[in-house]
C-alpha cells in the first residue's frame, strides 16, 4: 500500500465505520475531534521526547552524561518527570489574582496547539489548508503574550511581573522582523497557504534562495519561544524564573508544555517556510518533515548550550535597529525581483545577488556601528 | 442550524466580554475582558467567511492594541487600585453620547431593508483587497500611512522630552 496516503485512508475508513451507525453530522464531528485529539496527543508525546532529548544533548555538549537513572539510558525520565509534576501540591500565592492565576496556564496552551491545525506534516497530511495560514500562525503567536502577561500580573510577584514585561517586550519586538521575513517568503511563493509555500520550494528550498530572510526568521524564532540566548523572560539568575515563578504542579506543567510545543512549532515553521517542508526523496513525506524538524530543534538546543544570555537593551536594539531595517530592505529586494518579471532560470541568481549585496552592507554596518564599550547605565 | 448556534455562542462571547469591560472594577480585568470581546468578534468574522479579517482582528486587536492598553494600565500610577472610583464626574455625558449612538444604530438597522445580494462571493478576497489598496484606494491608504507616521514621530518626541 502507498505509504503516503496511510493516514488519510485511515481517516476515511474510520469515517465510513462511524457513519454506518451514527447520524451524519455526529460522525463528521467525531472525525474532526479525532483529528484534533491525534494532534494534541502527538504534541504531548513530542514534548516528552523533547525534554529528554534536550537534557541528554545539553549533557553531552557540557561533557556530562545527562539523565541516566530511570530506565535504560534514562529513556523513561520524561514519564517520571510528568508523574512528579502531576502529584505536586498546587500552591496559589496569597497575593495572587486568583482568576488570572488559574486562567493563564490554560490559555497559554491554546495558541500553542492551534498552530498545528494548519501545519503541513506531509503531502496529504494537513488538518486545514487555510489560504491565510501564515497570517494565522503569526496572529496566534501574538496571543501568547496575553497569557504571559496574565501569569506575570496574576501571580502577584514582582519577579513574575518583570518577567512578563520582558517577555511581552521581546515578543512584540521580534514579531516585526519575523513578519517581514515571512512576507518575503509569501511574496516569493505567491501564496499564504503553507501547503502552497512548500510546493513553491522547487528546485531549491527558500533557505538557499533567501538566506537573509531565513536567518532573520530563525533568530526571531529563537526569540519568540524565549530560548537561550534570548531567555531573558525567565532568566534564572536575574528574575528567578520570570512569569511562571509562582506556579507549581500541573499549572507549571502547562507552561512547560506550551514552551516545548512552541519550540517544536517554530522549528516546524522554519522547516515549512524555508527548508522545503515535507519534501524529500524515497522516504514518505511525513518522515522527512519530522527528520528536518528534529535537525532544527537540535540546532535550538545547540544554541542554548553555546551562547550566553543577552541584556535587555542589546536584545531590543538588535531587533529594532538591525533586524527590522534588514528585513525591510530584504522585502524591497524581493518585491523588485518578483515585479521585474525576470525569466524563471534567472530568479534564483537574482535573489542571490540581492541577498549578497544586502548581507555585505548589513555586516559592514554592523561592524562599523556596534558600540565597543558596554554602556554604564542601561537607560 | 449549526451556523446559528455558532453565531449565538460567538455573539455571547463578544457581548459578555463587552459587558465585563464596563462593569469590572479592576482595569486590568477590563482590558482582558476586552480581549475576550475581540475574540468573539473574530469568531463572527470566521462565520462570515472573512478569515483574513479574523486573523487580522486577532493579530492587531488582541496581539497589539490589547497589549498596549494593558501596558498603559499597569504602568500608569494608581490605576490598578481596586478601591479607585470607576467613574468620574463626566459619566452622565458619556452615558448621553452612548445612548444617542445606540438609538442611531437601532434606528438605522431597523430602517435599512438589507437586500440580499445576488452576486456570488468573491473567491480570492486577499488578492482583490491587496490590489485595491495600491489601486483604487491608493490615496486614502497613503494618507493613513502618513498619519500613522506622524503619530509615531510625535510619540517618540513626547517620550524623549525630559
Amino acid at each position: 500500500m502507498d505509504l503516503e496516503s496511510i493516514f488519510p485512508r485511515l481517516q476515511e475508513i474510520i469515517a465510513q465505520w462511524l457513519s454506518s451507525f451514527l447520524p451524519g453530522w455526529l460522525a463528521e464531528l467525531l472525525v474532526i475531534l479525532m483529528v484534533v485529539l491525534a494532534i494534541v496527543l502527538m504534541m504531548v508525546v513530542v514534548v516528552m521526547v523533547l525534554t529528554l532529548l534536550e537534557r541528554k544533548i545539553l549533557g553531552r555538549l557540557q561533557d556530562r552524561i545527562g539523565p541516566n537513572r530511570v530506565g535504560p539510558y534514562g529513556v523513561i525520565q520524561p514519564v517520571a518527570d510528568t508523574l512528579k509534576l502531576l502529584f505536586k501540591e498546587d500552591i496559589v500565592p496569597e497575593k495572587a489574582d486568583k482568576l488570572l492565576h488559574l486562567l493563564a496556564p490554560i490559555i497559554i496552551v491554546v495558541p500553542a496547539l492551534m498552530v498545528w491545525a494548519v501545519m503541513p506534516f506531509g503531502k496529504k497530511l494537513v488538518a486545514a489548508d487555510l489560504n491565510i495560514a501564515v497570517l494565522y500562525v503569526i496572529a496566534l503567536g501574538s496571543v501568547t503574550s496575553i497569557a504571559i502577561l496574565m501569569a506575570g500580573w496574576g501571580s502577584g510577584n514582582k519577579y513574575s511581573l518583570l518577567g512578563g514585561f520582558r517577555a511581552v517586550a521581546q515578543l512584540f519586538s521580534y514579531e516585526v522582523p519575523m513578519g517581514l521575513a515571512v512576507l518575503s517568503v509569501v511574496m516569493a511563493a505567491g501564496s499564504m497557504s503553507l501547503q502552497s509555500i512548500v510546493k513553491a520550494q522547487s528546485p531549491l528550498p527558500f533557505a538557499f534562495v533567501q538566506p537573509i530572510a531565513f536567518l532573520i526568521y530563525f533568530i526571531c524564532g529563537v526569540a519568540e519561544v524565549n530560548r537561550s540566548p534570548f531567555d531573558l523572560p525567565e532568566a534564572e539568575s536575574e528574575i528567578i524564573a520570570g512569569y511562571h515563578i509562582e506556579y507549581t504542579g500541573v499549572k507549571f506543567a502547562m507552561f512547560f508544555l506550551a514552551e516545548y510545543i512552541n519550540t517544536f512549532a517554530v522549528s516546524a515553521m522554519v522547516v515549512t517556510l524555508f527548508l522545503g517542508g515535507w519534501k524529500g526523496p524515497i522516504l514518505p513525506s511525513y518522515v522527512w518533515f519530522f527528520i528536518k524538524v528534529a535537525i532544527v530543534v537540535y540546532v535550538f538546543f545547540w544554541l542554548r548550550a553555546s551562547f550566553p544570555r543577552l541584556r535587555i537593551d542589546q536584545l531590543l536594539n538588535f531587533a529594532w535597529k538591525f533586524l527590522v531595517p534588514l528585513g525591510m530592505v530584504n522585502l524591497l529586494v524581493t518585491g523588485i525581483v518578483v515585479k521585474l518579471n525576470v525569466p524563471v532560470w534567472l530568479t534564483v541568481p537574482a535573489y542571490w545577488a540581492g541577498n549578497f549585496v544586502i548581507g555585505v552592507i548589513a555586516l559592514y554596518l554592523l561592524t562599523r556601528f556596534t558600540p565597543k564599550k558596554t554602556p554604564v547605565s542601561l537607560r | 442550524m449549526a451556523l446559528q448556534i455558532a453565531f449565538v455562542i460567538f455573539s455571547l462571547i463578544a457581548l459578555i466580554g463587552a459587558f465585563l469591560v464596563v462593569t469590572t472594577r479592576r482595569l486590568f480585568h477590563s482590558a482582558l475582558a476586552l480581549v475576550l470581546s475581540f475574540v468573539g468578534v473574530a469568531g463572527l468574522y470566521i462565520l462570515l467567511e472573512a478569515e483574513f479579517l479574523a486573523a487580522l482582528q486577532i493579530l492587531i486587536y488582541v496581539g497589539a492594541i490589547a497589549i498596549l492598553i494593558i501596558f498603559a494600565v499597569i504602568v500608569t500610577r494608581h490605576l490598578m487600585d481596586p478601591k479607585a472610583r470607576a467613574f468620574n464626574e463626566q459619566w452622565w455625558r458619556a452615558a448621553l453620547v452612548a445612548a444617542g449612538l445606540f438609538l442611531i444604530l437601532v434606528f438605522t438597522i431597523a430602517k435599512v431593508p438589507w437586500p440580499v445580494s445576488e452576486a456570488p462571493l468573491p473567491t480570492n478576497v486577499i488578492f482583490s483587497m491587496g490590489s485595491s489598496f495600491v489601486g483604487t484606494y491608493l490615496v486614502p491608504f497613503e494618507v493613513i500611512s502618513v498619519l500613522l507616521m506622524v503619530a509615531l514621530v510625535g510619540a517618540i518626541i513626547i517620550a524623549r522630552e525630559r
